[in-house]
């Protein structure tokens, strides 16, 4: 089932009088259950093509197709509506809010989403579970370590069962170790739920877990190629 | 809703300090209006009711032709017999007191010193002189059959270096247009605790005066108290009578009445500069908080978070501060006002009394339920009103570009 799909899509910035082209006219399609890599060097459009599947923005020309709908020209009310039901996100800073308990920052979606009390506490509780935290929920974010932190951000991520999860760099400011378990998370995750996982990275130890791995160069998709995945 | 209260209380726990500091500044500036507001309150009433005790009453009977300003004395402005005048009007239930009073300008002298006074002849006996009775710093009140001796305001006394038992000649106009003089002793010496009033005027016996002044049987008006000055009007009615005409005192404290006017609108033009200036330190502690938290707002945002709630939480953060603030500026004002209700504040308005209002030497503050209530509403809106801008300024950012902020 196809849960993303990109056409022709191109994104251009404006800064005064200089243009850049970000994106030159990308075609992409993911699938559901897909563990799929965006790599390429930096300025290649990896991040840029990310916001465009998450409808952080828009694209310049072209469409952007999340579990069938165009989103290319939605508004903001609109896109934060398809963010908040279909979509989750995983940044390369470890994006909690700090006031907020590891518990309560996986609890804000599921909030925004209107579950009941019950219901959000099952689903909290089976996430810090799941990301190996069942013992960290009363913790705030500056008491956590940074793959503490992020696996938070995973289960934030899930938390309202999205078809797909987008992650920006998500073992970038990790050591070695920490990026291994956040990895070897996503990866069961993605094999127990069945969620789709797209990450951008390019970091070739991260790379060895994707299934599937498009390189862009200079705004388009130079290579686009299945791969064997690290379990 | 809980959760949004929580987060926005969070918040404001992040930087204690500034969020305690901004609370403060409406706290402060509450504190400052509900002063105001208590302190004119005060003023203003104490003013109303001083000029009523003391020079007003709530209603005058007055021949038809009396001139107030001239403070005529001819026989035809005057009333005639007032006693009986007076006597009808007392029996009238709503009527505290109702007694026949004669007024003549005239001058005070000692072997060094002079001073314009007024004289006001007056019935010893009646209850309406309370206020100078209860008010004898030194000497005896007057007796009704004294033909020498006269009471004289303290502040006058003072001026005028003068004592119980001193003689000084008092010069008057006369009912028939000519200056009379003659010597009286000073009984005593009274204040009213109004300075303008007790600077000016000099009181004697109604018979003394009316033989003194050539008005004989005659008084420049009845001057009338009431229980209750919301009867005002009923009564007015009941005096009408032709030949007479009745005054009331809004009638004779139009200045006064105005004075109080133009302070209220006075004071709601103070109150908006002193709420604007604790305004700016929310709007400015809300702007830093919101680019402090840029990325926040972003990382909100991409969860899914709309705009409106965005604002929601910011909003929410200066409900806080502003309940906070509230609760500061009505600890803080009202452990003033308490202190000055009490006690009172100080103030000399001596020689304002020429304008025919009478402020008293002490302001005692007076903080009402409505005040009060209006101040803090307007506090608590101005504040949110505030963080308008900084609400709508989060709201509206794009989260790509509130992700990339430096934390």
């Amino acid at each position: 089932m196809e849960v993303a799909k990109v056409e022709n899509v191109t994104r251009v910035y404006s800064v005064g009088k200089v243009e850049t082209h970000a994106l030159r006219g990308v075609n992409l399609t993911i699938e559901g259950g897909e563990f799929t890599a965006l790599v390429g060097p930096s300025g290649s459009g990896k991040t840029t093509l990310l916001q465009l599947l998450g409808c952080l923005d828009r694209p310049t020309s072209g469409h952007v197709f999340i579990s069938g709908k165009d989103v290319s020209q939605l508004n903001r009310e609109q896109r934060a509506d398809m963010r908040r039901g279909t979509i989750g996100f995983i940044f390369q800073f470890f994006a909690l809010i700090p006031t907020l308990t590891a518990y309560e920052n996986i609890e804000m979606p599921l909030l925004l989403n209107g579950h009941s009390g019950s219901d959000r506490h099952a689903r909290i509780t089976e996430l810090l579970e799941a990301v190996g935290l069942g013992d960290r929920g009363a913790s705030r974010p500056d008491q956590l370590s940074g793959g503490q932190q992020q696996r938070v951000a995973i289960a934030r991520a899930l938390a309202s069962k999205p078809s797909l999860i987008l992650a920006d760099e998500p073992t970038a400011n990790l050591d070695t170790p920490n990026g291994k378990q956040v990895m070897e998370t996503m990866t069961r995750l993605n094999r127990e739920t069945g969620v789709t996982f797209v990450f951008a990275t390019h970091d070739p130890r991260v790379i060895e877990y994707a299934r599937r791995v498009v390189t862009l160069r200079d705004g388009l998709v130079a290579e686009d190629k299945a791969v064997g995945k690290k379990s | 809703m809980i959760q949004m209260l929580k987060l926005a209380f969070r918040n404001l726990g992040r930087n204690r300090r500034r969020s305690f500091f901004s609370a403060l500044a409406m706290g402060l500036a509450l504190a400052l209006l509900l002063l105001m507001a208590s302190f004119i309150e005060g003023e203003m009433g104490n003013a109303i009711e001083s000029t009523i005790r003391l020079q007003s009453g709530h209603l005058q009977v007055r021949a038809a032709s009396y001139d107030e300003a001239k403070t005529s004395l001819k026989w035809e402005d005057l009333i005639e017999n007032p006693e009986q005048v007076a006597a009808p009007i007392a029996s009238l239930a709503p009527v505290a007191a109702a007694t026949p009073r004669l007024y003549a300008s005239g001058f005070i002298t000692t072997r060094n010193e002079a001073a314009g006074v007024r004289v006001i002849g007056i019935d010893p006996n009646s209850e309406a002189n309370a206020p100078y009775r209860q008010g004898m710093v030194e000497g005896a009140f007057l007796a009704p059959d004294d033909r020498e001796g006269v009471l004289i305001g303290q502040s006058l006394a003072r001026r005028l270096d003068l004592s119980t038992g001193d003689t000084v000649n008092l010069s008057v106009n006369t009912s028939s247009g000519d200056v009379d003089e003659q010597p009286f002793t000073i009984r005593g010496i009274y204040s009213t605790g109004t300075s303008g009033f007790d600077g000016l005027t000099v009181l004697l016996p109604l018979a003394k005066a009316q033989a003194f002044t050539g008005a004989e049987n005659r008084a420049s008006t009845i001057f009338v108290l009431l229980r209750d000055t919301s009867q005002t009007e009923a009564v007015v009615a009941a005096l009408q009578a032709p030949g007479y005409k009745v005054l009331t005192w809004q009638d004779m404290n139009d200045l006064l009445i105005q004075t109080e006017q133009l302070s209220s609108s006075y004071m709601g033009f103070f109150y908006l500069i002193v709420l604007g200036i604790a305004a700016t330190v929310i709007v400015n502690t809300q702007i830093m908080s919101v680019y402090e938290r840029t990325r926040e707002i972003g990382i909100l945002s991409a969860i899914g978070m709309r705009g409106r709630r965005l604002m929601a939480i910011f909003l929410t953060e200066c409900g806080l501060l502003a309940v906070g603030g509230i609760l500061l500026g009505l600890i803080v004002g009202g452990v003033v006002i308490a202190y000055l209700t009490r006690y009172g504040f100080p103030l000399n308005f001596e020689g304002f009394g020429i304008t025919g209002m009478l402020f008293s030497d002490t302001i005692y503050t007076r903080l009402t339920v409505q005040d009060t209530v209006q101040l803090t509403l307007m506090s608590f809106i101005v504040t949110l009103l505030a963080g308008l801008y900084p609400a709508v300024l989060a709201s509206r950012m794009e989260p790509v570009a509130a992700l990339r902020a430096e934390r």
